[in-house]
């Protein structure tokens, strides 16, 4: 269950940049998470909750873009989507692949009163 | 960090200690938030839009500050030629037996240090201490896995020898400590022979971050069904370049090449 810690670090994070902007109030919280980030976002959301309690993220809403796999075969140098880290190549079946997105962990951007 | 709940637990749940110390410290130096006697009712709806208000960029990763700290761990190590891993695999997987039999064998080739992580108990910490080097136990409280302010406090309590071997064995968990650098050279992952062959395919992320993959317990392979080769077909599926040494750490089957990619590594 990182995905707490992970709520925490992302409330820790926001928190102090909204401080800096001098923020009253932190209104919703835009992360990109990869589909192969090893984040499951209910996990996330429920940490979310309990970790914004008494913050100035206390009521914020979680928008989650879910950013989907895309890999790149090194073997016939074609592009496809990847839903999971054991895929071979659509084209040729090799697995030697390198994966160029869906790995993400970011916060975009966060709003604020 | 607070793994519980986000909410009044304490950063002291975590606790530093090596075996005979009767205190131990705690992880102190980041902010917590929460105040212990808050109120929880709110009365306004949550349905209202919020985007009236204005709007930050950031573009930060999430794990930003335990990646800076874990680069601060790496730039340590390699500037007192400390070679730092992480062994990782599922509860029972033998790590720390590998460990005890690992330092009886090189200690007096390289001086050896262990940080272990656990959730709670000293009692890897006192096995690892029975070897003769030097360790400090991380309680993570209810913590899932090592981060590296941990090992950073930890490696500091411990003293580090220049040109040593440090092991980090993380806390028994092949999803949550795949996420976090703790500043290691390599990531070396366990599997016994008694856990499924499919393990690579169910925990792909820390197979595929680890550089070398051990498969214990091989002297029980005549007693259970896992297939050595599915298991690492399975594994190269997921991370191509991942190497596997095959050993048994009770019976001493394979140590030998495991301790030779030790110390060609560590050089």
């Amino acid at each position: 269950m990182h995905e707490m810690s992970i709520a925490v670090s992302i409330v820790d994070i926001v928190c102090k940049k909204a401080k800096e902007e001098n923020a009253k109030k932190i209104n919703n919280i835009v992360l990109d998470v990869g589909e192969l980030s090893g984040i499951m976002i209910d996990a996330l959301e429920f940490g979310f909750e309990a970790a914004t309690k008494s913050t100035l993220a206390d009521g914020a809403q979680l928008k989650i873009n879910r950013i989907q796999g895309k890999a790149f075969c090194k073997n016939c140098d074609k592009h496809f989507h990847i839903e999971n880290e054991f895929t071979p190549c659509p084209t040729c079946d090799d697995y030697n692949i390198e994966l160029l997105k869906g790995k993400e962990l970011n916060i975009k951007s966060f709003n604020i009163d | 960090m607070c793994d519980t709940c986000g909410c009044g637990q304490p950063d002291e749940a975590v606790t530093l200690r090596k075996p005979g110390q009767n205190s131990h410290s705690h992880l102190h130096d980041h902010d917590h938030h929460h105040d212990q006697d808050h109120s929880h009712s709110h009365d306004h709806s949550h349905d209202h839009s919020h985007d009236h208000g204005r709007t930050v960029e950031v573009e930060t990763n999430v794990l930003e500050k335990n990646n800076l700290l874990a680069e601060r761990n790496r730039g340590y190590f390699e500037a007192k030629n400390i070679f730092a891993l992480n062994l990782v695999s599922s509860p029972g997987a033998g790590k720390t037996t590998l460990l005890e039999k690992t330092i009886s064998q090189i200690k007096d080739k390289t001086e050896c240090a262990v940080i272990e992580g656990d959730q709670q108990t000293m009692n890897d910490a006192e096995r690892i201490a029975a070897t003769g080097a030097a360790v400090i136990q991380v309680n993570t409280g209810t913590g899932c896995h090592l981060d590296s302010e941990m090992v950073n406090q930890g490696s500091k309590e411990l003293e580090l020898k220049d040109n040593s071997i440090l092991f980090i064995e993380n806390v028994g968990n092949l999803v949550c400590p795949a996420l976090f650098d703790l500043g290691e050279a390599h990531k070396v992952v366990i599997i016994s022979v008694t856990e499924g062959d499919d393990k690579p395919h169910k925990y792909p992320t820390m197979f595929s971050v680890s550089d070398l993959c051990i498969i214990n317990k091989t002297d029980l392979l005549p007693y259970v069904d896992f297939n050595v080769d599915k298991c690492k077909e399975y594994a190269r599926q997921v991370n191509p370049n991942i190497k596997f040494i095959e050993a048994s750490a009770t019976k001493g089957d394979g140590m030998q090449k495991w301790i030779d990619w030790l110390l060609a590594h560590s050089k």
